[in-house]
C-alpha cells in the first residue's frame, strides 16, 4: 500500500493518456503526439509548481524598484541616480514589471496550466460525485491507517444493509455508499465522503480565473483622474482634460468617463500639538446625472476613507495643502489677484511652488513676453525663518509666511517644453530670459516692491484638497470571484475526503448458532494530505455493531492474516 | 466635559503599565529561550522509546518524507504516549523543559496585557505602527505555540519556536518602539482593525509553520545520516520526528493560509475605500501577493511527488521570510503608500 498522501497525488497528475492514432500520416502523428506531449507537461502539477515561483521571481522587482505606475517621481530619480542599468532596466520593464511582456508571459501560461489542469478535473470529480466510489475494497483493510475487527451474528447480507443504511443517515449529506456481494459471501460495503473537498478546490480555481479576468477588465476599461481644487472655487469633470492628471484604462476614450461637478466650501483638519493629523474633512457641494447644469446640489463631507460612490465612480478625498493668495499691483495702476497651489514637501506643510503671470495688464503685445512675472518659493502655514531658509513649524495656519523670488521675462510657455506648475522653467533662467528681481520674506498683509513699481503683496493662504476620481466596472465581479475563492479555499483545505470499508464474512456457522456469525473488519482512509480522520473512526465502526447480537470487538491482530 | 488633566494622566498611567508589561514579556521569551536551549543541552535526557525509534524508522525506509504514522488522527502521538514525558527521565533537562513552557505562559499573558493597556490608553485598536504589530505578532504566535505544546507534546520544538519570537519582541522593544499616540486619518478606520488583525494572526500561525519546516529540513537530514536514533545523543535526536514535525507545519499552514487570505482581501477592501483602487501593485501589495503565492506553492508542493519533505519545507520558510521582509523592508527601506512605520 502506498501511503495515503502518495494517492492523493496520484489523482492530482493528469493520467489520462490516448492511445495513439493508427492512421493519419506519420509527420502528422508525430506533430499531435508533441502538441499532446507539450500539452501533458504545461498542465503538470511541476510544471505548475515552476511556474508560480517564476510568478513570485518576476513580481519581485515590481516591490523593489520604483514602478512608473505608482511613483513617477521616484522612477525617474531612480534611473537619473543609476545611468548605467537605469535605462536598461527601463528598455525591459523593470519600471512597469506589471504591464511588461515576460511578467504577462509567466501568468498568461500559469493560468493556461490552470484551465488545463481544472478541466479534467472537473469532469473526473463530477463523474465521482454521480457514481459513488466503486465496491471494491483494498485486499488487505488491516493495512490501512484506520482498523478495526468485530464480530457479530446474523446474516452478511442484512448486516451490509443495515450498515448502509446507517451511513447514509450520519452526517450532512451523509456517504455515497455502494455494496458489493462476493462468490464466497463476502459482502464489501465501500463508503466515501468529501467530496466538497475536491469541489471546493475546483471552485477555488476557477474563482482565481473569474478574479484575473475581472482585473484585467477593470485595467482595460476603468481610469483614474486626479484634480487639485481651492476651497472656494469647483471642477467639472466633463472631460478627461479637466483633470490635471488622467490615466486612462487602454480601452476608455473621451466620451466614456462619467460627467459630474463638485464644489469645494471649505476644508477642515485638525492636528495633535505635536503636529500629527487627527482628522480632515472637506464640505464639497456636488451634481451628477440629470442634476448637472440645474441649481440642485447634494452638500456633503468628504473625508479620507469614505468616498462618494455615483453612478460607478468614486470620489476620494487624497490629500491636502495650501495655495498662497498673492496682489499684484501694476506700474500702471491694474490691480489683480493670483492663487496658486504649493506643493507640501514634508509633513507640517512647508510647500514650494510657482505663481505665473503669463499677461501682466499695461504692456504691449510685443514686450509682454519680456515682462512675464513669477512668484516662486516656499510657503509655510506656521513660519520658522532659520539662516534664511524658510520652513514651516506646524501644519496649520498660526502665523503663515513665504519666502519668495520674484522673476520678470519670457516664462517659456511657448516653447513647447512641458512645464510643471509647482516650479519655472530653469532652462529659461539659464539662457538669461527670465531674470530674478527681488527675494522677500513676507507675512500676510506684507508686499515687495520692484524697480519699476510693480507692488507684490502676499494676502494669505487659502486651502486645497487633492480629489481622485476612479471608475472600475469590475471591481464587483472581483469581489464575488475573490469571496468564492476564499469558499473554495477554506472547502479544500478543511474537508477531509475519508473512505470506509466494511468487510462482512460469513464464519463457519456453529452448528448451534443458526443465523450464523460474521467477523466484521472496517477499515478507514483519509484521503486528504496530513488532515487525518480525526475523531471519527470509531463511531463508523460503532455503525457495524448491532446492539443485539455483538459479541465483542476483537483485536485487529486476530483476525489479521485469515 | 472631560478633565483634561486627569484624561491626560489615565492615558500616561496606560502607557507605562503597557511599556512595562512589554519588557517583562521580552524578559519572558528570553528566559523561555535559555530554559528551552538548556533543555536540549542536557545530557540527562529521557531515551527516546522505542516506539519513537520503531517510528523513526519506518519514516526513513519511506524516504524521511511525511508519512502518516500508526493512525494519522491529530491525537495519536498522545495516546501511545511517544512524546509524553518519560517519568524516568525526569531531570534536569524535564524540569529546565516545563519551566520554558511556564514562563512563555507568562511572557504571552504580560504581552497580551501590554497589548490591551495600550488599547485603552491610546481608546483605539492596540495595533496602529510597527511596534504594535510585531507585539501583537508576538502574542499571537506565543498563544499559538502554547496551544500546540499542549495538545502535542512537542515541547522540545521550543527552541525553534520562542526564538523568533524573542527576536521579534526584542526588536519591536528596540528599533520600532514607539510611544502610544493617535492615528492619522487615514488608519481611522474599522478596516484597521480588521486587516492589521488578520495580518498578524496570520503571521503569527504561519511562524510556526516556518519553524517547524525548518525543524523538519534538520531533522530529516539528521534521520538519513543517523541510523540508531534512540542511542544518538546529539540534541536533534531529541527533537520531534519529521512525521510530527511536517504535521504541524501542515495544519498551522491551513490555518495561516486562509487568515492570510483573507487579510489579503481585507486590505485590498480597504484600499478601495481609501487608496481609490482595490489593488495597485504598491510595494507592500505585491510583496502580499508573492507571500501568498509562495504558499500556494507550498501546498502545491506537498501534493506534487518528488517535491514533498524537504523542498515543501523550505517553501515554507521563504514564504515567512517574505512576510517578515513585508513587514521590515518594505516599511523601513521600500517607499509606498503604507506609510504606518511610525518611523519616519
Ligand atoms: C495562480 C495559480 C495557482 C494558485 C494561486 C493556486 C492555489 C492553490 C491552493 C491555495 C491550493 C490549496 C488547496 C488544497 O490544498 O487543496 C491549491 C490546490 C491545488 N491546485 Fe492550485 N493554484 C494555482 C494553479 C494551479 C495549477 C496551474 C494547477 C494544475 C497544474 C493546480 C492544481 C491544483 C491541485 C491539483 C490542487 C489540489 C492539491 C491537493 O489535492 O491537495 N493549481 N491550489
Amino acid at each position: 500500500m502506498p501511503p495515503p498522501d502518495t494517492i492523493a497525488a496520484r489523482r492530482n497528475e493528469p493520467t489520462q493518456k490516448r492511445p495513439p492514432t493508427r492512421r493519419g500520416r506519420k509527420a502528422f502523428t508525430s506533430a499531435t503526439a508533441a502538441l499532446r506531449n507539450l500539452w501533458r507537461r504545461l498542465t503538470s502539477m511541476h510544471t505548475a509548481l515552476v511556474l508560480l515561483f517564476l510568478l513570485t521571481i518576476a513580481a519581485l522587482p515590481g516591490a523593489l524598484l520604483p514602478q512608473w505606475s505608482t511613483s513617477r517621481v521616484n522612477t525617474s530619480k531612480y534611473i537619473a541616480d543609476h545611468p548605467e542599468i537605469g535605462p536598461w532596466l527601463n528598455r525591459l520593464g523593470f519600471f512597469n514589471v506589471f504591464s511588461s511582456p515576460w511578467f504577462a508571459a509567466v501568468y498568461l501560461l500559469l493560468f493556461i496550466s490552470l484551465i488545463g489542469c481544472v478541466t479534467p478535473r472537473s469532469r473526473e470529480i463530477l463523474r465521482q460525485i454521480r457514481r459513488g466510489p466503486p465496491a471494491t475494497a483494498p485486499r488487505n483493510l488491516s493495512r490501512l491507517p484506520h482498523h478495526e475487527a468485530l464480530t457479530a451474528v446474523g446474516d452478511a447480507a442484512h448486516a451490509g444493509e443495515r450498515i448502509r443504511g446507517r451511513l447514509r443517515r450520519t452526517g450532512i449529506g451523509g456517504w455515497r455508499t455502494a455494496m458489493r456481494h462476493e462468490p464466497d459471501g463476502t459482502v464489501i460495503v465501500a463508503a466515501e465522503k468529501g467530496y466538497l473537498r475536491d469541489v471546493g478546490n475546483l471552485v477555488f480555481h476557477i474563482s482565481l480565473l473569474a478574479l484575473l479576468l475581472s482585473t484585467s477588465v477593470g485595467s482595460l476599461f476603468g481610469y483614474e483622474g486626479s484634480v487639485i481644487i481651492t476651497a472656494g472655487s469647483g471642477f467639472c469633470a466633463s472631460s478627461p482634460i479637466a483633470y490635471d492628471d488622467f490615466r486612462p484604462g487602454s480601452m476608455v476614450n473621451a466620451t466614456t468617463t462619467t460627467p459630474f461637478c463638485v464644489d469645494v466650501d471649505a476644508f477642515h483638519a485638525t492636528y495633535t500639538e505635536g503636529g500629527q493629523a487627527t482628522s480632515f474633512q472637506a464640505d464639497i457641494r456636488f451634481q451628477d446625472g440629470a442634476a448637472l447644469g440645474t441649481d440642485t446640489w447634494q452638500r456633503r463631507a468628504l473625508e479620507v476613507n469614505d468616498p462618494i460612490r455615483f453612478s460607478g465612480d468614486r470620489l476620494y478625498l487624497m490629500g491636502h495643502g495650501y495655495t498662497p493668495t498673492f496682489r499684484i499691483t501694476y506700474p500702471n495702476g491694474a490691480v489683480r489677484n493670483y492663487q496658486q497651489p504649493f506643493l507640501p514637501s514634508d509633513s507640517l506643510f512647508t510647500s514650494e511652488g510657482a505663481v505665473k503671470v503669463t499677461d501682466p495688464p499695461g504692456y504691449p503685445r510685443d514686450q509682454l513676453l519680456k515682462n512675464q512675472l513669477a512668484i516662486v518659493g516656499v510657503f509655510a502655514p506656521t513660519a520658522l525663518l532659520a539662516g534664511g531658509v524658510l520652513s514651516s513649524g506646524y501644519p496649520s495656519q498660526l502665523s503663515p509666511g513665504v519666502a519668495v523670488d520674484i522673476y520678470r521675462g519670457d516664462l517659456g510657455m511657448s516653447t513647447g517644453r512641458p512645464q510643471s506648475v509647482f516650479a519655472i522653467d530653469n532652462t529659461q533662467v539659464a539662457r538669461g530670459l527670465l531674470v530674478k528681481k527681488a527675494h522677500a520674506v513676507l507675512a500676510p498683509g506684507q508686499s515687495t516692491t520692484l524697480t519699476d513699481g510693480t507692488r507684490i503683496t502676499f494676502t494669505g493662504a487659502k486651502e486645497f484638497v487633492s480629489l481622485q476620481t476612479s471608475y472600475d466596472p469590475a471591481q464587483g465581479w472581483a469581489l464575488v470571484s475573490v469571496l468564492f475563492m476564499i469558499a473554495g479555499l477554506m472547502a479544500s483545505l478543511l474537508i477531509k475526503r475519508r473512505r470506509v470499508w466494511y468487510r462482512i464474512r460469513p464464519e463457519p456457522a456453529p452448528p448451534a448458532d443458526p443465523a450464523g456469525s460474521l467477523v466484521i473488519e472496517v477499515g478507514g482512509l483519509a484521503r486528504t494530505d496530513q488532515a487525518g480522520y480525526g475523531r471519527e473512526f470509531p463511531s463508523l465502526v460503532a455503525l457495524a455493531e448491532d446492539p443485539s447480537s455483538v459479541s465483542g470487538r476483537r483485536p485487529a491482530a486476530a483476525v489479521k492474516g485469515q | 466635559m472631560v478633565d483634561v488633566d486627569s484624561a491626560t494622566a489615565v492615558w500616561e498611567l496606560g502607557a507605562r503599565i503597557s511599556d512595562f508589561t512589554f519588557e517583562g514579556a521580552l524578559a519572558g521569551y528570553v528566559t523561555a529561550l535559555a530554559c528551552h536551549a538548556a533543555e536540549l543541552a542536557t545530557r540527562h535526557a529521557p531515551r527516546a522509546s522505542t516506539a519513537a525509534a520503531a517510528a523513526t524508522t519506518r519514516a526513513r525506509t519511506a524516504g524521511a518524507v511525511a508519512v502518516i504514522t500508526s493512525d494519522g488522527g491529530p491525537d495519536a502521538t498522545d495516546r501511545d504516549g511517544r512524546f509524553a514525558p518519560d517519568p524516568a527521565g525526569a531531570g534536569w533537562g524535564e524540569r529546565l523543559g516545563r519551566a520554558a513552557i511556564m514562563v512563555t505562559a507568562v511572557g504571552f499573558g504580560m504581552n497580551v496585557a501590554s497589548i490591551v493597556m495600550r488599547g485603552l490608553a491610546a481608546h483605539r485598536a492596540p495595533w496602529g505602527n510597527m511596534y504594535e504589530i510585531a507585539s501583537l505578532i508576538c502574542a499571537i504566535a506565543a498563544g499559538a505555540w502554547l496551544l500546540v505544546a499542549a495538545r502535542a507534546h512537542v515541547r522540545r520544538m521550543g527552541v525553534f519556536v520562542v526564538f523568533p519570537i524573542a527576536v521579534l519582541s526584542f526588536v519591536g522593544g528596540t528599533v520600532l518602539y514607539t510611544p502610544a499616540g493617535t492615528l492619522v486619518p487615514v488608519l481611522q478606520s474599522y478596516w484597521l482593525v480588521v486587516h492589521v488583525l488578520l495580518v498578524a494572526l496570520s503571521s503569527g500561525v504561519l511562524m510556526l509553520s516556518g519553524a517547524a519546516s525548518l525543524m523538519f529540513i534538520i531533522r530529516s537530514r539528521y534521520e538519513r545520516r543517523v541510523v540508531n536514533v534512540a542511542d544518538d545523543r546529539s540534541f536533534v535526536a531529541r527533537l520531534p520526528e519529521t512525521a510530527t514535525l511536517d504535521r504541524i507545519a501542515y495544519r498551522t499552514a491551513i490555518i495561516g493560509f486562509p487568515l492570510f487570505t483573507f487579510a489579503v482581501v481585507a486590505g485590498a477592501l480597504w484600499a478601495e475605500a481609501s487608496w481609490g483602487r482595490y489593488w495597485g501593485w504598491d510595494p507592500k501589495e505585491t510583496t502580499a501577493l508573492v507571500t501568498w503565492v509562495l504558499y500556494a506553492g507550498y501546498l502545491h508542493a506537498r501534493a506534487t511527488s518528488g517535491w514533498r519533505g524537504s523542498r515543501a519545507a523550505w517553501i515554507s520558510i521563504l514564504g515567512f521570510a517574505s512576510i517578515m521582509f513585508n513587514l521590515f523592508f518594505v516599511n523601513m527601506v521600500v517607499s509606498g503608500l503604507h506609510s504606518y512605520a511610525g518611523l519616519n
